[in-house]
């Protein structure tokens, strides 16, 4: 078995790519548990939301990618708003489980909504003009817009690690995090805040789904695959930590990559046998601290 | 209250044995009784352990496969292709048992959930399964070699007769002293801990007790349909028997029952009533709504969750207890 540097370096591209959109979803979801104390297993769908909007857009509208990459997520977030005030605010009381169980039978509306509509077939999005040649490194051709993809992906996960960790508005959400009643009691919103927080959390999920639909096929079930391995690069992570879920997102996807071209067979169950194997040498996860 | 229910589910078996001569399908009661079957275990766990397992598809399909394989490629008799299926339903719930219970609350449910995944993809590539198109034509043979089951009634009732079965274990396993510990576990797991129960070895047993069972109920599946298809390892399988359970009732006996029918009519039978509807309000949409059962499901979770937590059966058992408790306050 030869293997080419190029075919090499390609796949650890597309593992990037993949691995950006780990990232981007898990940062999601962990933000979201964090302060809702909610899996919102409803990420695949909104990421899934955020990919046919844009299409949507293209389709009826005619209206471009750079657009919807900053309207899908607000349209999601609008979305995402809807979802915490009129839904999840009744159970932050129940169980967690019940948290899950609701975002699931959300997951399965959105879907069958837009199933019964489009089908399972892929929707075909082209690249926008700008980033749809190829640079020739030399050594490799580089895709521009898979390039793009982790550039962009990059930037939102670090801005978000920012905010979180290093601004007042971040210090208000850590604290409410770890003690939401003392935050109220010092005059800050909380409701508001987790309402923002979960509208957040949709937005970057749109956004990932916005910067997918070139690479990834874009249907209704697109979201679907993806939150049960993000779920897992979740359990891998750990979701005490933001810099932890942005480097384990982009670390899979690496991994994943390179599995594509050793030995391809595995590359769909990779990220799941790295959990199995974490869970018995560290049960708390890379990053984690049991909560 | 003992003596209704015990009456009641009198009444439900006469009326299981008597189906088939009143026109009922038998197949498709067939195929309900394992969706039961295989409620009634997964509750055994949700219910009274209070673990929430989201990959209970893999024991169900994972053993669906193992029967058919049995028996179809290895040629064994019917019932030791049941015990094949069920014990490697058994297995897998010992392997993902152990390292579930690592950790607590949601990441039990996220962890289960991805070794279900894991196992999907297994099915989806491995020889034996047959990929996208399952496998097929597993015969039903004759049971211990004499009881020829090609035969739909006798399938039947040879069916009905392990259904039944496998539900008294489950009720003499809640109601065993290990059953007791189990509910304390639920209700309160640190004080279970400090009493000196070994909680992780219970919940282990509870795991794998619960994944033979739907082991037992995928098997059984396999057999009655002659097939094992992708469809019964997909994580959907895993939500459905989630839905069964909480809108039948968490944590009650005959809740999955009512639960699993429900859901498997509302599946089969949504079209019918989309088109009823459809009749009725002269609204054309409510034709479509036989290929929108995913749709129709994800509004049940959420109308259950939101509203209805305590599901069909818990609902009518809160309200008969208030109403003895009503009664027996002296005016």
């Amino acid at each position: 078995m030869t293997i080419s540097l190029p075919g090499l370096l390609s796949q650890l591209l597309l593992g990037l790519v993949n691995g950006s959109f780990y990232a981007i979803l898990s940062l999601g979801l962990a933000v979201i548990f964090g302060l809702l104390n909610v899996i919102n297993f409803a990420h695949g769908a909104l990421f899934m939301l955020g990919a046919v909007l844009t299409w949507m857009a293209m389709e009826y509208l005619g209206v471009n990618y750079w657009v919807m990459l900053i309207a899908a997520p607000i349209v999601v977030g609008a979305f995402g708003v809807l979802i915490e005030r009129l839904l999840l605010r009744w159970i932050y009381k129940l169980d967690h489980l019940y948290g899950l169980l609701l975002t699931l039978g959300l997951t399965l509306l959105i879907e069958g909504v837009f199933r019964s509509v489009y089908g399972v077939s892929g929707l075909q999005y082209d690249a926008p003009e700008a980033l749809s040649s190829a640079t020739d490194l030399g050594f490799m051709v580089l895709p521009n817009y898979r390039a793009w993809v982790v550039v962009a992906s990059l930037v939102v996960c670090f801005a978000t690690w920012y905010v979180i960790e290093k601004t007042r508005l971040g210090a208000y959400l850590r604290a409410g995090t770890e003690n939401p009643r003392l935050v109220e009691a010092f005059g800050v919103n909380v409701p508001l805040m987790i309402t923002l927080t979960y509208a957040f959390g949709a937005g970057l999920a749109a956004f990932a789904g916005v910067l997918a639909a070139p690479v990834i096929q874009v249907s209704p079930l697109m979201g679907q695959n993806l939150i049960i391995v993000v779920f897992a690069v979740v359990v891998i992570g750990g979701m005490g930590s933001i810099m932890g879920a942005i480097l384990t997102g982009l670390g899979l996807g690496v991994i994943e990559g390179f599995t594509k071209v050793f030995y391809p067979e595995a590359s769909s169950t990779v990220v799941f046998v790295i959990m199995v194997i974490v869970l018995l040498i560290r049960p708390a996860g890379l990053f984690g601290k049991e909560k | 209250m003992k003596k209704l229910s015990l009456a009641i589910y009198l009444l439900l078996l006469v009326a299981l044995i008597a189906a088939p001569f009143f026109g009922a399908y038998p197949v498709f009661v067939m195929k309900l009784m394992c969706f039961a079957l295989f409620a009634s275990a997964f509750n055994l766990l949700l219910g009274y352990t209070g673990l929430l397992s989201f990959g209970h598809a893999a024991f169900l399909g994972g053993s669906a496969y193992v029967a058919g394989h049995a028996i179809k490629v290895w040629g064994l008799t019917p019932e030791l292709g049941l015990l094949a299926g069920t014990l490697s339903g058994a297995f897998l719930g010992w392997v993902f048992g152990i390292l579930a219970i690592r950790r607590q609350g949601i990441y039990f449910a996220m962890i289960t959930l991805a070794l279900a995944q894991m196992m999907f993809f297994v099915a989806l590539q491995a020889k034996f399964t047959g990929g996208e198109d399952g496998l097929q034509g597993v015969p039903r043979g004759k049971l211990f070699g004499l009881i020829d089951l090609s035969n739909d009634l006798t399938m039947y009732y040879v069916a009905l007769v392990i259904v039944v079965a496998a539900f008294l274990l489950i009720v003499r396993t809640i109601h065993s002293p290990f059953g007791q510990v189990l509910k304390g576990i639920k209700e309160n797991e640190p004080r279970a801990l400090s009493l000196g129960y070994d909680v992780s070895r219970f919940k282990l047993l509870a795991f794998v007790i619960s994944a033979a069972l739907s082991g037992l109920a995928g098997s059984l599946k396999t057999l009655v349909l002659g097939f094992a298809t992708l469809s019964d390892v997909h994580w959907t399988a895993s939500g459905q028997v989630i839905l069964m359970t909480l809108v039948g009732g968490l944590g009650t006996l005959s809740g999955p029952l009512v639960g699993s029918a429900v859901v498997v009519l509302l599946e089969n039978k949504i079209g019918e009533l989309g088109n009823f509807l459809a009749r009725l309000t002269t609204v054309d949409w409510f034709n479509t709504l036989g290929e929108s059962v995913t749709m129709v499901t994800g509004l049940i979770f959420v109308i259950c969750v939101l509203a209805f937590r305590k599901g069909i059966m818990g609902e009518i058992i809160a309200f008969i207890e208030r109403r003895r408790a009503h009664r027996q306050t002296p005016h």
